[in-house]
């Protein structure tokens, strides 16, 4: 593959270059890298750094196509933990030009605590009021929280609609599901903690559906892929609070049931902003503009942002998270901790 | 003819930059009382907010399982999200030790209670507004305080401001241009009555020194008085030196009748050829004097009953009929014939015969006078539609182009007379009586070799 050629060029590279240049080679990265990838020509007059939770290869295309139109631009795109990108960037230690996450909560708080700085443009003025915030903070994508079901787990059983059916069901056959349950370790993942926070706010339902979670020894996961891969093999019957777009794109539909709940469907918006210490502020706010036409092609299954009612034939009540102060609530230390201690006691039993 | 009048400033220029000037004044100040209104409204609705949110944040403290929690409720913080998309900071003290939030916001002012209480301060190098209240909770028996402080920007307040601003600025900016407006025309309207006094003044003619009639304002009355006891002086002024200028007229002629006998009753007498030249030259200069007084006299004759001008029917040819013959004497004495021309029609019109013809019988006068000898002087009437108009032409050298214009002053006399005896009041007179009449004296040549041609105009009865 062409990429993990380039990749493996650039790591030689680098690496030969961190041996030649030695002490005067920049300074140990100063949070835990998952993966990172270049692309553009290596000896590309500008570079723009991109931090981002979301997985490479995703996004490879997206960055290509930006590309297309300036030959003299490389991107660095490095992936990183929603949590280590938030210290990172809190600390100012991230050296990035543009900050991209679909925590959405983490992204508001480093834009509130004044991490990010000012762009406009006329695609930016075009966004829905709900897509951006303070002009500083970009939605490029909405992808529903999912409850994504086994056909040959359920086989002969309804299929649930909402959570209150799904409760009922697990707990009318304990023996079908235990075990066989998974959700997001909210404690690593934190798209997990904002879906179970934005559960929590919304409807007493999250708290029963924990339990009953708990009672059928629940497994915790960091991933939404993961879950998925465990539901089409059938090693899973339920996998709560999955990113529905991942699902839709990656499960097999003959083995998986994507299932938006039609109490209340959390959507999560996946955003940008340009951190205040970027060196190519101008570059990133035009990566943000292709963002917003393009991005959402990325991740798949995702929705754009122009597309202001999508779903509402899935799911009738949905809850587009709104980006504001209210998501700094449950970052609160405090807070967190309490509501840690509450959910670890529901489903860890 | 008039003298440069000294003009310093205008009443109309000074109204408008004094309304002007006002409305300026009183459209910043309604948009400096409105921008202080707005911002003081905005500002305190900030700090309603403000105050929610802490207010709700303490509501959440509580005492479980013997210790202190606090649960910030989620619409603590979305609440502040609803009016703007200001940044939001907070921070959770108890018994003045920092427990959670922000750690470094400013401290708030020592004080206690629950009202919240606020101040301005920065942060992260920004305005921020700041509410504080603190809450006493019993935690096993002892005291504890709880204080919260909630925070956030001022951009939305600033837009909010900024906002308001051009609004107010757009109306400060249409009251302005509104008030100009009217100011432009109560100025104008202001002067108009003074303008319509001076036009009515100026159109007036020459003689007319009649009291201004035509209602003034209240502020005018002073000026139309003065500028009536100064026409009325005038007036006095003027008919007495004309009536002075008359007396001695006719003081004057009486003795040079004397004077001319005895002049050519010593011509008779000498016989040396030079002193014959002296006495006529004498006869000559006795013969100007006596006429320019007996005109001197016309003029005043004129003038006076141009004043009081009494009307009756006149017939036009008859009344040339009767002054033609009256000059055939003097026409006879140079061999000028009298070529009279009248239509058939009766041409009837109102006015003073009297003065009527002495006009006419200065325009002969003259003709006779500045026609060469053994020629022809032209007299004739016409009709039009709204005039009758009597013609006198000689076959003399005409009416100098260059004095056209001036000839019908009093004492002008035409550049190409030095030769002919005259006292340059004729074509006065002629013009002083055609107006009058409300007619009018014109002058023109009848062709380009000369010949004076001058016609008095009537308007019909």
């Amino acid at each position: 593959m062409r990429k993990s050629v380039l990749s493996l060029g650039l790591i030689v590279l680098g690496a030969i270059l961190g041996l030649l240049l030695g002490p005067l080679a920049a300074p140990a990265q100063a949070f835990e890298i998952e993966d990172q990838i270049s692309v553009g020509p290596a000896d590309a007059r500008r570079v723009l750094r991109v931090l981002s939770t979301g997985d490479a290869e995703l996004f490879e295309e997206t960055i290509r196509d930006f590309l297309a139109t300036l030959p003299d631009v490389r991107v660095d795109y490095i992936v990183a933990s929603s949590a280590e990108l938030m210290r990172a960037v809190g600390n100012g230690d991230a050296k990035a030009d543009l900050v991209m996450s679909s925590a959405t909560d983490l992204q508001t708080k480093l834009v509130n605590d004044g991490r990010a700085q000012r762009y406009s443009s006329p695609v930016t003025s075009r966004l829905p009021d709900w897509a951006r915030w303070r002009d500083h903070l970009f939605a490029f994508t909405q992808e529903p929280a999912a409850i994504v079901l086994s056909r040959k787990a359920l086989a002969d059983l309804p299929m649930p609609e909402n959570r209150q059916e799904l409760i009922a069901l697990m707990r009318d056959h304990p023996e079908r599901f235990q075990g066989k349950v998974g959700t997001y370790d909210i404690r690593a993942s934190g798209l997990g903690y904002l879906f179970a926070t934005q559960d929590a706010r919304t409807s007493e339902t999250f708290w029963r559906l924990s339990e009953v979670m708990g009672s059928l020894g629940v497994k915790l996961y960091c991933c939404s892929s993961q879950m998925i891969e465990e539901v089409s093999d059938g090693r899973l019957a339920v996998a709560y609070n999955v990113l529905g777009s991942y699902a839709r794109a990656n499960g097999d539909p003959a083995e998986v049931v994507v299932m938006l709940p039609q109490d209340y469907t959390i959507i999560m918006l996946r955003t940008a902003f340009i951190p205040r210490e970027s060196t190519q502020p101008g570059l990133a706010g035009l990566f943000i503009d292709h963002l917003i036409s393009r991005g959402w092609q990325a991740a798949p299954g995702a929705v754009s942002v122009a597309e202001e009612n999508a779903w509402t034939d899935e799911a009738q009540a949905l809850r587009r998270i709104r980006m504001g102060p209210g998501l700094l609530v449950y970052l609160d230390a405090l807070k967190k901790a309490a509501f840690l201690a509450e959910w670890s006691s529901a489903i860890l039993q | 003819m008039s003298s440069p009048i000294l003009l310093r400033g205008s009443i109309r220029r000074r109204l408008i930059i004094q309304l002007l000037v006002g409305a300026a004044l009183l459209a910043t100040l309604m948009f400096l009382v409105v921008q202080r209104y707005a911002r003081d409204l905005a500002g305190q609705s900030q700090d309603e907010i403000l105050a929610a949110s802490v207010t709700a944040i303490l509501d959440s403290a509580a005492v479980r399982q013997g210790d202190l929690t606090v649960d910030i409720p989620y619409f603590a913080f979305s609440m502040l999200g609803n009016i703007s998309e200001d940044r939001v900071f907070y921070a959770i003290r108890r018994n003045g030790s920092f427990l959670t939030g922000y750690p470094d916001l400013p401290k708030p002012f020592a004080a206690s209670g629950s009202t919240p209480r606020f101040q301005t301060d920065t942060y992260d190098g920004e305005d921020i507004r700041m509410a504080t209240a603190t809450r006493r909770l019993s935690v096993e028996g002892q005291p504890d305080f709880i204080e919260v402080t909630v925070a956030q920007t001022r951009y939305g307040l600033r837009q909010q401001l900024a906002a308001i601003s051009q609004t107010v600025a757009g109306f400060g900016i249409g009251f302005f241009v509104l008030s100009a407006l009217f100011g432009i025309l109560a100025a104008q309207s202001a002067i108009r009555p003074l303008r319509r006094l001076a036009e009515s003044v100026s159109r007036r003619g020459l003689a007319d020194l009649r009291p201004v009639s035509a209602p003034v304002p209240a502020e005018m009355e002073a000026l139309v008085r003065a500028l009536n006891g100064f026409m009325s002086r005038l007036k006095t002024s003027l008919t007495r030196s004309e009536d002075l200028i008359a007396e001695a007229a006719h003081r004057v002629r009486t003795p040079l009748a004397t004077v001319r006998t005895q002049a050519e009753i010593t011509l008779r007498r000498v016989d040396k050829p030079e002193n014959r030249q002296a006495v006529r030259e004498m006869i000559r200069a006795i013969d100007e004097s006596s006429r320019a007084a007996g005109q001197l006299l016309d003029h005043a004759m004129v003038s006076f009953r141009s004043d009081h001008l009494e009307l009756e029917d006149v017939e036009i040819a008859r009344l040339v009929r009767e002054t033609v013959d009256r000059v055939h004497p003097t026409a006879d004495l140079r061999d000028i014939d009298l070529v009279l021309r009248l239509p058939e029609a009766t041409m009837r019109v109102k006015g003073d015969p009297i003065l009527m013809q002495s006009a006419l019988l200065n325009l002969l006068d003259n003709a006779i006078k500045y026609s060469p000898a053994d020629s022809c002087v032209h007299v004739s009437a016409r009709i039009t539609d709204q005039e009758a108009v009597i013609t006198v032409r000689d076959e003399g050298a005409g009416f100098p182009k260059t004095d056209m214009g001036r000839l019908t002053r009093r004492f002008v006399r035409g550049s190409n007379t030095d030769a002919v005896v005259g006292s340059g009041l004729g074509l006065t007179i002629a013009h002083e009586v055609a107006r009058a009449h409300g007619g009018r004296l014109f002058l023109t040549n009848h062709n380009e070799e000369g010949g004076a041609c001058a016609s008095l105009s009537f308007p019909l009865a």
